[in-house]
């Protein structure tokens, strides 16, 4: 068995799984963050990216154990105070979802997106950049109508902040 | 229409819980005890089982029990079916050979399931269930249709010779001979439809939960149907009678049809829960549904087309085998007869249709419904073989379509169908122009300086939805009838329940069934909820599935919206002392027309509860049931438009330009419409462009995961222009045809008259890969 | 999958330590083909020893023009380096092209060279670069460390710590992928140093990856796209499968060569 210390969600967890627990199991089974989903067995889908350390992963092709010490952002931790993050209220505003399945790695990988490309997004990059993500019911239109507008929103904000 | 109501962009009420990953799938579902399985399943293609042991398995760590067919069948458990009843055209029924949950003799196709393995974690089952022994004595395998008729093929299912299931036809083969005779030109074709894999992104699960003090089950399933599931799980596999048995399908995550059967996995977990004596979930794995789930597609038809001079057609030939798989899945035998060459006639008046269709077995997994189901098939033929008659003829596309269209309405088409309305004039010009048609060969000469190879192509498609009239669709052979019910509730304080037998799994219907009841009663959206999926708690109904929630569930809705309507017209008319004739709902307020006196809707509503004072004789309570039944299908049409460029030197295909004008009646949420659109556009190119599915000659599937199966990916399509235009439905209230299928159904033979426009090849199968465009290039040289 | 002992070092020493102690370990470093194949039950080591977290074997320095980038080193941490996509942008291009982002984020260098998967692209930016491969016990150039179909000449308890490379005048790497897999189906790496033209092919050849002898003696004598229409590349030694034949493969082999060096020759 290994012993699994992680920051998830800027809470620190403490648990103990098989070695072969993959750290989407360990979020899904040892923590109930059922937020995080499993669409395949190959690591292509991208239904289970969560942030490892500022990082977008596949969580389903990482132990839990090699997550250990790390700090895990999920999906359930994304909106803060009940607020949601500009990726998500983008996904509403322009129904990137319909069955919702894809939708937690969609945003946790279109978040990370944006943050890598502060300089801003044209379709072709955003198309290029969900290749690890699959959703079936979109026809992605919506989608990256929705991560565009965030990253408009998101880089706009900055400046403002800035 | 109000900000709320019918045809307002509202956004979805159901978003905030997916967005913030507290959606509930089947898979995160809990329940104390709550053990894992695995199924133990068939390596080969074809094989009999000569033993089966499993003593090392229940030793192995954390396993609960390990059960198997025998044990199945001793308990009284049925064998899996087929619920439309085709016969063949000598008038014999459908040849439907035994699907045992759990094999006990013979296995069929590689992944069909021979036991369980109960466990406390599901690695541990995994690892138990690699350790059931099976002998097996493997036989001859066939995994083309084709092949599978000939004779000396060897045989399936002993009920089933020569592995034909059924020879159907349909239409007048002696006019349409009539027709050919008279033709002053012919165009032929061979045309595959090639099999896909659905791919819902929720793998399929089940939690299965028997109660022994209370001698109920409960199960908890990935379906687009749960009534039907309970409803055949009840009556035909024996699991437990109805009012012992509860399904629930909560949050699903895609269906496409693929979650519509009934499969083994479900009836299994629910009796191995009883045999086990703890709650038992099974969740595929995405190689598991690769294999298992029912495939969609995979026809090979040859079909000709007759002209007169004037270049009108004359009649239609179409010869179809049709791969069923290793079993007859729920509603198999419906998708290439009933659903398919009724809709041969397409947009076009065509005075004589005769199709033929045999249905086959092979050592394949069972090939059912796949968002379309027939449809697409139906279209793929007709619009590939007039793009390619256009070519011949040396007509444009267009004009040789509008030579052709159906004008005048109702009609009746020599294949069953009434096309009640529509106007395919005005998605042909709608599409045309936003396309920029008109302006393609210069665009054509453009890419060609670069290098390219660009090339257009069109579709124009017609469908079947909203199934279906219940007596109709029992005269054909259905099990079941086809329409739907709803419960509207509306509570003391006035908001609003509305209790649908139409399943959500990602349609959005928890917003667009709300818009009926804001439009209606003039509440806001928040103070309605939509109430789905669970049999505890809707009494009955048929299920999502070919586009038929808007046009027959919401119908169902406005239905006891009706019967609500007045009763609060009548409490209303009481209360205020006028005459029931006017009473208006207006803006939450229910009224008497033309004067200042109105009672707020939810006073109403207190009062039909508190029944201090109402009407002499009437009943408390505001709450009314209806079902719907449909009087004929809806026929949703379009015209789509797709632009490709070719790399000659790679042959890879880029969509550069995909148009889709479809009319679907009157729409609800044009949002919700738009996203329906692009989603069925993108299974369609990806039908077109990448899905090929291919099983090698022992029966193992080759394209068993993502890295062989392509799913259209973000970067492999391009962003779409859609539109719609409006003739509303005549047979339903709301006017609605349904938008669900149309992009898949439309969009692969645009994609295809494209391609072959642009490598002016004609001879190419879906799906044009880089690989066989290429070659198809090669060879036109 | 099935179980296994996860073991993280923190040494190159204790890494290879624990190899030698295990019955049947394998090195994990980013994981990013050894868990799927392990998820899939198709390897079932005894033991995992990660490297990911040894101290050393991660970054990219720069010397003039010596690259050095060490082993745990992501794919996203290479096309992202803006030192060395100055110096040597076909490799941070190869880098930001491989698998998808989340994969990048993971996968690192040295996990990949060590696999040496038939399609992947890594080595065919080593073997065009004539790179150096540094290990726990030496170093040795990449046309001798590629043996074969994910064979190298690593020992078993042997660990790739470094690439070392010196960069090239000019280079290119063009890929036609795999729609399904992203993998190559046919990834050509060509390099350009005074006279000497190296070009590497991955995707394509039955024994991974290769040097195409025939593009190089073309381009040798004439550096120019139009050098290679004459070419035959031989589909002889080419994989065949489902997704391309091998006389696609050879001609995608071809053309990506040249678009490879139309891209040099500006």
């Amino acid at each position: 068995m290994a012993k699994v210390e992680l920051v998830v969600n800027g809470r620190a967890v403490k648990g103990e799984a098989e070695d072969r627990t993959l750290l989407v199991h360990f979020l899904r089974e040892n923590l109930g963050l059922t937020g995080t989903h499993v669409g395949c067995d190959t690591s292509q889908c991208g239904a289970c990216v969560v942030h490892v350390d500022g990082r977008a992963v596949k969580s389903c092709t990482m132990l839990a154990a090699q997550a250990y010490g790390s700090e895990v952002t999920t999906i359930e931790g994304l909106a803060l105070n009940g607020e949601l993050h500009p990726v998500q209220v983008a996904f509403r505003e322009h129904h990137g979802l319909q069955c919702g399945f894809c939708t937690p790695g969609m945003v946790m990988s279109s978040v990370d997106m944006i943050r890598r490309h502060p300089e801003g997004l044209d379709e072709a990059t955003v198309r290029a950049e969900l290749e690890g993500n699959i959703c079936r019911c979109t026809g992605y239109h919506n989608i990256v109508q929705a991560v565009l507008d965030a990253s408009d929103k998101m880089g706009k904000g900055a400046v403002k902040a800035a | 229409m109000g900000v709320e109501g019918i045809g307002a962009r509202v956004l979805r009420k159901e978003d905030k819980r997916f967005l913030t990953g507290k959606g509930r799938y089947t898979d995160d579902m809990v329940v104390p005890g709550m053990k894992h399985a695995a199924f133990v399943r068939s390596p080969h293609a074809h094989a009999k089982i000569t033993g089966i042991n499993t003593d090392a398995a229940r030793k192995m760590p954390g396993v609960i029990g390990v059960l198997t067919g025998r044990e199945l069948k001793a308990d009284g458990i049925g064998n899996l079916i087929c619920g439309w009843m085709v016969h063949s055209k000598d008038g014999t029924p459908m040849k439907m050979g035994a699907w045992s949950p759990l094999a006990t003799d013979v296995v069929r196709y590689v992944g069909d399931a021979v036991a369980i393995v109960v466990a406390d974690s599901k690695g541990e089952a995994r690892d138990a269930a690699e350790a059931v022994d099976i002998a097996y004595e493997e036989l001859p395998v066939l995994v083309n249709a084709t092949a599978a008729l000939q004779q000396g093929a060897p045989q399936l299912h002993p009920e089933a010779p020569g592995n034909l299931i059924f020879d159907w036809d349909i239409g007048d083969e002696k006019a349409t001979a009539e027709a050919f005779a008279k033709a002053a030109h012919v165009t032929r074709l061979d045309i595959d439809n090639n099999r896909l894999v659905p791919n819902a992104m929720e793998p399929r699960a089940a939690l299965g939960l028997y109660d022994e003090a209370e001698d109920h089950y409960t199960c908890w399933t990935t379906s687009q149907n749960p009534h039907v599931a309970r409803l055949v799980m009840s009556a035909f596999y024996n699991v437990a009678p109805e009012n012992k048995l509860r399904v629930i399908a909560p949050d699903v995550g895609g269906g496409f049809g693929s979650k519509i059967f009934i499969y083994p996995e479900e009836i299994v977990c629910l009796w191995a829960s009883k045999k086990t004596g703890v709650p038992v979930k099974w969740v595929a794995d995405r190689s598991e549904s690769f294999l298992c789930d029912a495939h969609g597609r995979d026809h090979a038809t040859h079909a000709e087309i007759a002209f007169d001079k004037d270049h009108r057609i004359l009649g239609l030939k179409v010869e179809t085998i049709a791969n069923l798989g290793a079993y007859m899945s729920l509603f198999s035998s419906s998708v290439p007869t009933y659903l398919y060459a009724t809709l041969l006639s397409g947009q076009y008046d065509i005075p004589a249709i005769h199709a033929n269709v045999k249905t086959v077995y092979t050592n394949t997994a069972p090939v059912d419904a796949y968002r379309g189901a027939g449809r697409p098939e139906a279209s793929y033929v007709l619009e590939r073989i007039m793009e390619t008659a256009a070519r011949e003829l040396k007509l444009s596309p267009a004009e040789l379509r509008r030579r052709n269209f159906i004008r005048s309405f109702p009609h009746q088409t020599p294949v069953i169908m009434a096309y009640d309305a529509g106007d395919f004039d005005a998605t042909l010009d709608a599409s045309m122009k936003a396309a920029d048609y008109a302006g393609f060969e210069q665009r054509r000469t453009e890419a060609a300086g670069r290098g390219k190879l660009r090339g257009i192509g069109m579709s124009c498609y017609i469908e079947a939805c909203g199934i279906a009239p219940s007596a109709a669709v029992g005269s054909l052979g259905a099990g079941v009838g086809l329409w739907e019910s709803a419960e509207v509730r509306v509570n003391a304080v006035g908001t609003v329940e509305i209790l649908t037998g139409s399943h959500s799994h990602g349609q959005g219907h928890e917003t667009t069934f709300a818009q009926l009841a804001a439009e209606r009663f003039g509440v806001p959206l928040d103070s309605i909820s939509i109430v789905h999926g669970d049999t505890d708690k809707v009494q009955m109904g048929m299920g999502t599935y070919g586009s038929r929630s808007g046009a027959v569930g919401m119908s169902a809705v406005v239905k006891a919206m009706d019967k609500v309507e007045a009763k609060a017209k009548k409490i209303a008319a009481h209360l205020l002392e006028a005459d029931e004739a006017d009473i208006e709902i207006k803006n939450g307020d229910v009224r008497v027309a033309g004067t200042d006196k109105s009672l707020p809707w939810f006073q109403v509503a207190l009062s039909a509860y508190t029944a201090h004072n109402l009407p002499s004789g009437m009943e408390p309570g505001l709450k009314e049931t209806a079902f719907y039944d449909p009087t004929n299908f809806t026929f949703p049409a379009g015209c789509y438009i797709c632009e490709v460029e070719i790399d000659p030197d790679t042959g890879a295909t880029q969509i550069v330009q995909f148009v889709a004008a479809d009319d679907f009646g009157k729409i609800i949420n044009p949002m919700i419409v738009e996203g329906q659109v692009h989603g069925g556009l993108a299974q369609g190119i990806g039908q077109a462009l990448l899905e090929g599915t291919h099983y090698d000659e022992t029966g193992q599937l080759l394209t068993a995961s993502y890295m062989d199966y392509t799913m259209p990916r973000a970067l492999d399509l391009p962003s779409f222009k859609v539109m719609t235009t409006e003739t509303p439905c005549p047979s339903n209230p709301l006017g609605i045809k349904g938008c669900g299928e149309a992009g898949a159904i439309g969009s692969p033979p645009a994609v295809m008259n494209a391609i072959t426009d642009a490598i002016h090849n004609n001879n190419l199968t879906m799906p044009a890969t880089p690989q066989k465009v290429w070659a198809a290039i090669q060879a036109a040289k | 999958m099935y179980e296994t002992h996860y073991h993280r070092a923190t040494s190159v020493e204790d890494a290879a330590k624990n190899m030698n102690a295990a019955e049947d370990g394998k090195f994990l470093a980013g994981g990013m083909t050894l868990i799927p194949t392990m998820k899939q039950r198709l390897a079932s080591p005894s033991n995992l020893i990660d490297l990911r977290h040894i101290p050393g074997l991660k970054g990219i320095t720069i010397t003039g023009r010596t690259v050095r980038i060490g082993a745990v080193t992501t794919h996203s941490d290479v096309s992202t380096h803006a030192e060395l996509a100055k110096l040597c942008p076909a490799i941070t291009f190869l880098a930001g092209h491989i698998g998808d982002p989340h994969v990048r984020n993971m996968g690192t260098i040295g996990g990949s060279v060590a696999n040496n998967d038939p399609a992947a692209d890594y080595p065919t930016a080593l073997l065009a670069l004539d790179a150096t491969v540094v290990t726990s016990q030496r170093s040795l150039p990449a046309s001798e460390f590629f043996v074969g179909l994910f064979e190298t000449a690593l020992e078993p308890d042997e660990i790739v710590t470094a690439i070392e490379f010196t960069a090239p005048d000019k280079a290119a790497y063009k890929k036609f992928p795999n729609p399904a897999s992203l993998y190559a189906v046919a990834g050509v790496f060509v390099a350009k140093s005074g006279n000497d033209v190296r070009v590497a092919v991955t995707g394509a050849g039955e024994n991974g990856v290769f040097r195409a002898d025939e593009l190089e003696a073309a381009l040798t004598k004439n550096f120019n796209a139009a050098a290679l229409d004459d070419v035959t590349v031989s589909a002889d030694g080419l994989m065949s499968d489902m997704h391309a034949s091998a006389d696609y493969r050879a001609n995608l082999v071809k053309v990506m060569a040249k678009r490879a060096v139309a891209e040099i020759a500006g």
